[in-house]
């Protein structure tokens, strides 16, 4: 009876005897395709799960400039008394900006791996996917700057049109939307972000191994209906401000 | 039926190649589309020219040989296997690209033939049970539950063509390597390799080139045997698991 006779492996590219790459731990979780892009999907969700939030939170300035300038000084006190001064808020900030970083860096290392890993293009080329799915790399640029343009913009007023004023985001909010770029620039960056939604809840699902043809449906419609929401609740806010609804 | 081909040429593995057009008459809509391209090497032989190399060899569908991208689609516009492709897929006054797979990891050796021993080496990195073989074993002796047997069926059909790595905008080899994986992983014969299987497997699919998935689906549209995209996820969630298991 022939019992496994090869006890090792024949020596490779990168695996071969003696070079085994690290197991477990980031590092190994970093160095495989499959280890970064679950930090993608992580990350990812993690940014998704603050827009539901932000989005709620902008909503608010349907309520008036008391309860929206209300809402964004509780931001600072939220935690309290635990919690001093605006450490709750700094708190999410940090968080987001790990999962911004982590999430921009793994993309970016992925998609190089992916150009380098087939550089002949086709002669007779076809398109299938759908339109978020191309687009999950230039939507993603198109967020990243987006999100400095917005902090800058609305948390730090550096590029803020008109005076800026701390403690008065009612104010400011109406003042970025009452310029064409601030609503051009948002605008485009909201589809972007909706797109991105559509494509990347469904992807972080089959990353994170949650997928599978029964909940395939589910998945699907949960993506779609995500993406319709955030971008719908979003867009609400410049439009209100176009049309003089919210002024 | 009359056609217009327009075949990838390259000498060598080492030189350019480019599409070069050839016209080919008296086609049966009957033939495969091999047969098709056989009955252009012989005029090329006839006229003193270099045939095209493809490659083939069970002409059956399930030797996984056969691997031509046929009008931007790996193994052509139906699903199955270039080899079980029949001329009666195309109009007859048709121009037809023929190229080879696409991906760094499958260089062209010549004309339409890659090299694919990456997969043998993915295979080679834990696609296998260390199970005794010889004398067949009682077949009641290793229960196996209907749905794990259907499974692991399912994901045994793959043949290792690679036109899932040929179809993936990323070059990537997920699809194949998920086949394996879950082929294996789900039986009891697989289980003692279970955590080290899916770890080796992936990583030698890293190193040998391949991209990562970002799960565009072109892999299970294009593969003949219909292993589904899902797998996919099915192998992430065995890799997952055993990155957490087995840190070693
Ligand atoms: C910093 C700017 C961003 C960049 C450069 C970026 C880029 C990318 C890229 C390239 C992918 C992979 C696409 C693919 O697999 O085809 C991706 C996936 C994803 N992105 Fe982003 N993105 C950014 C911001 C965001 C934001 C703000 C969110 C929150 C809604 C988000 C959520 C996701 C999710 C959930 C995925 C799916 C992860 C997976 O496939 O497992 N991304 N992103
Ligand atoms: S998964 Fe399908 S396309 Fe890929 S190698 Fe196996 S049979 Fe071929
Ligand atoms: S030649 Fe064997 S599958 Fe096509």
């Amino acid at each position: 009876m022939a019992l496994d006779t090869r006890t090792r492996r024949t020596p490779s590219k990168g695996t071969g005897a003696g070079q085994r790459p690290v197991r477990g731990g980031p590092r190994a979780l970093w160095d495989s395709t499959i280890g970064k892009k679950a930090v993608m999907a992580v990350t990812g969700l993690i940014m998704l799960g603050y827009l539901v939030a932000h989005m709620m939170g902008n909503l608010k300035i349907f309520f008036g400039p008391g309860e929206f300038n209300g809402y964004g000084h509780w931001l600072r006190t939220m935690g309290a008394p635990v919690l001093h001064h605006e450490w709750g808020l700094w708190l999410v900030r940090i968080v987001l900006v790990v999962a911004v970083v982590g999430h921009a860096v793994a993309a970016y290392q992925l998609s190089r791996r992916d150009i380098r890993a087939r550089p002949a293009k086709y002669a007779h080329t076809k398109r299938r996917t759908s339109y978020a799915t191309r687009t999950m790399r230039w939507g993603g640029v198109i967020l990243a700057l987006f999100i400095v343009w917005h902090v800058l913009d609305l948390t730090t007023g550096h590029t803020h049109p008109g005076g800026f004023q701390e403690g008065h985001p009612y104010q400011n909010v109406v003042d970025t939307f009452s310029t064409w770029y601030g609503n051009v620039i948002y605008l485009v960056a909201v589809l972007a972000m909706g797109l991105h939604v559509r494509h990347g809840f469904w992807s972080a699902a089959q990353t994170l191994g949650v997928g599978n043809a029964r909940r395939e449906r589910v998945l699907k419609a949960g993506a779609n209906g995500l993406a319709l929401l955030l971008t719908a609740g979003f867009v609400s806010v410049p439009v209100a401000v176009m049309t003089g609804l919210v002024s | 039926m009359k056609l217009t081909l327009r075949v990838w040429r390259q000498p060598a593995a080492d030189t350019d190649g480019a599409m070069t057009t050839y016209e080919v008459d008296s086609v049966s809509p009957d033939m495969s589309f091999l047969e098709m391209l056989d009955t252009l090497n012989e005029e090329l032989i006839l006229r003193g020219e270099d045939p095209v190399a493809f490659d083939h060899d069970c002409r059956e569908g399930i030797c996984g040989a056969c691997s031509l991208v046929i009008n931007g689609d790996a193994h052509g516009p139906e699903r199955t296997t270039s080899c079980q492709l029949h001329m009666r897929s195309f109009q007859d006054g048709d121009t037809i690209d023929v190229e080879p797979w696409r991906a760094a990891a499958f260089p062209v050796v010549k004309d339409l033939v890659v090299d694919r021993s990456a997969f043998d080496r993915i295979i080679q990195a834990g696609g296998y049970v260390s199970a005794p073989t010889g004398s067949a074993p009682e077949a009641h002796a290793t229960p196996v539950p209907k749905a794990d047997a259907d499974f692991a069926f399912e994901h045994a059909e793959c043949i290792g063509c690679g036109a899932c790595v040929a179809a993936c905008p990323n070059g990537s080899a997920m699809l194949f390597t998920s086949a394996k994986v879950n082929h294996l992983g789900v039986l009891p014969q697989g289980a003692p390799e279970r955590e080290t299987r899916v770890l080796d497997m992936v990583d030698q699919m890293d190193a040998e080139g391949f991209g990562g998935c970002t799960l565009t689906g072109e892999c299970a549209t294009a593969c003949p045997k219909g292993i589904p995209l899902p797998s996919i996820a099915a192998m992430n969630k065995e890799w997952l698991r055993a990155a957490r298991k087995s840190p070693r």
